[in-house]
């Protein structure tokens, strides 16, 4: 299974979610878990999804992430969960 | 599973901290590409480079997209150049058509450097090891991306001070042949003792006869990411201090291990050494003399600034060994002055001289590091002071080094700008007497008695 982290951080938006979600769903990527806080008055959103059975590769995948980000005046980030897992755990 | 606070943590890190992987260097071995012939000898090495090294930038560039991780360079290190050129170099014009083939292959791939225009001298010159190093300067003249390095000495083998004698006239030569833009040829030309043969990291980097064929070696950084954790603590003891030093270096050095292990994979080639170096940028915030400052120096320099590198150096150390399986290169904090803003500041607040940045050389890894000084100085004191920095990394089996710039035509109070990762420096005054009759003596001095340990 190959993972990857999604992360929202911005000021909180309407429909930010729902438009996250809904790309991921149309794209075969199953969300495993999500999580939200706010930090510093920033929302701090994220997602750790499963990109097995997604349809598009994964840099076409962060490049539409990025612009749905942007569209909504927030940054949206996917990076591969190895590198917060070889960070964090021993 | 991992937590949103220690995602925020990584990505803080990457984003306001300036972590990032310092370089992906694949070390190539030219040796299977020496012939009589110099036009075939140019022919193969260019074949070797381009074919094995076609895919490295992409590579790089893809880990760094999937990871979100900035990968700052992608390089080259090749086999000391005076050994595949012995054959086939009758004149040092001879060695610059390498160079000149070498950069042109470097272009090709798109690395930034490409290092290994080297002769390892430590004990005596060959033939073409001379013809070597008296090319240096045309061949850093006519070159953009080649960097070249010369070992004069080791803890097993002395050092060889008629090479140290010699750089002292090559590294004058280089400031001349590029004085047109402030002698930067000299910034990509350093001499060593006990230099290491997995050093991913420039100016000094070359693939020795000790390594595979081709082999990834990764220098990882993040001197911003000590500093913050640092400023969390300000008022902590030693042991706090040290500890948080620790942790830090660890998380860094994880982030470089995943990165080279995710390059061999996908290059081909072995995974050679995690290179655990604090490497400064002249970026803000990007700075070793920072940490020092955290540490509780007011300026590099002051009293208490050596103990504090020696400190920072090991716990950097202790931290990295643990994260990586295999460590090497020269693995320590880096103190350049012309890459580093605070080193910069601390020269031109007058806290940082030449000697004192020689007594933190013995803690620390590397040497005297792009440090600019009047181009005026004689070459025997150049010499003198390359014969200082070998002694003590002789006696310390330690590598050390000198990269310093005689700037043509500049003087103490003046500023030289060399640009992008190399940054700026202010001329640094260099102790006037002389040490010609020293220099002059020829022949070498003997290894330290420690070497006798067999």
């Amino acid at each position: 299974m190959t993972r990857a982290i999604i992360t929202v951080v911005g000021k909180d938006t309407v429909g930010i979610i729902a438009k996250v979600c809904t790309y991921l769903a149309d794209n075969q990527i199953n969300i495993l878990d999500i999580s939200q806080t706010i930090v510093q008055e920033f929302f701090n959103m994220m997602m750790i999804v499963d990109l097995t059975k997604s349809v598009k590769a994964f840099d076409v995948l962060s490049d539409e992430l990025t612009t749905i980000g942007q569209d909504k005046g927030v940054q949206v980030k996917c990076q591969l969960e190895d590198i917060f897992d070889k960070m964090h755990r021993i | 599973m991992i937590n949103l606070q220690e995602v925020i943590e990584t990505n803080k890190m990457i984003e306001q901290e300036n972590l990032d992987v310092r370089t992906i260097t694949m070390g190539i071995s030219l040796l299977d590409c020496a012939d009589k012939d110099l036009v075939v000898t140019c022919e193969k090495i260019y074949k070797k480079i381009t074919t094995l090294a076609r895919d490295l930038v992409q590579t790089g560039e893809d880990i760094s997209k999937e990871f979100g991780i900035p990968i700052v360079n992608k390089r080259i290190s090749i086999t000391p150049i005076s050994l595949v050129g012995s054959a086939c170099c009758r004149i040092p014009g001879d060695y610059v058509q390498i160079a000149k083939i070498l950069d042109k292959a470097a272009k090709e791939v798109g690395v930034n450097f490409l290092g290994g225009y080297s002769a390892i001298v430590s004990k005596g010159m060959t033939k073409s090891d001379e013809l070597l190093i008296r090319s240096i300067p045309m061949a850093l003249a006519c070159t953009e991306r080649i960097c070249s390095s010369v070992n004069v000495g080791s803890t097993k083998t002395g050092i060889n001070m008629d090479a140290v004698r010699l750089m002292g006239d090559i590294i004058k030569q280089t400031a001349e042949e590029t004085k047109e833009k402030d002698s930067l040829g000299c910034a990509k030309l350093v001499v060593l003792c006990n230099a290491p043969d997995d050093n991913p990291f420039m100016a000094g980097a070359f693939h020795g006869v000790s390594e595979a064929d081709a082999i990834i070696n990764v220098g990882v950084s993040g001197p911003g990411v000590v500093k913050y954790a640092l400023e969390q603590i300000p008022d902590a003891n030693f042991e706090l201090l040290c500890e948080t030093i620790k942790r830090t270096a660890f998380k860094i050095t994880r982030v470089g291990q995943l990165v080279a292990q995710e390059a061999s994979r996908r290059l081909g080639v072995p995974f050679g050494i995690i290179d655990l170096s604090l490497a400064p940028t002249p970026a803000i915030g990007d700075s070793v003399a920072d940490i020092l400052k955290c540490i509780g120096v007011e300026h590099p320099g002051a009293p208490g600034t050596t103990a504090a590198l020696a400190l920072l150096n090991d716990q950097v150390k202790k931290g990295g060994v643990m994260a990586s399986s295999y460590v090497g290169g020269l693995s320590g904090a880096f103190i350049p002055v012309s890459e580093d803003q605070g080193m910069i500041d601390a020269v031109e607040a007058g806290a940082l001289t030449i000697e004192k940045l020689e007594a933190m050389t013995c803690v620390c890894s590397v040497g005297l590091d792009m440090i600019a000084i009047p181009g005026d100085t004689p070459a025997t004191t150049i010499a003198g002071v390359i014969a200082d920095e070998s002694a003590i990394g002789m006696v310390n089996q330690k590598t050390t080094a000198v990269r310093i710039i005689p700037v043509i035509g500049k003087t103490v109070g003046d500023t030289v700008e060399f640009g992008g990762l190399l940054g700026y420096a202010p001329i640094m005054p260099v102790n006037t007497f002389s040490s010609q009759r020293f220099v002059d003596r020829g022949g070498r001095i003997p290894a330290p008695i420690h070497s006798f340990k067999n």
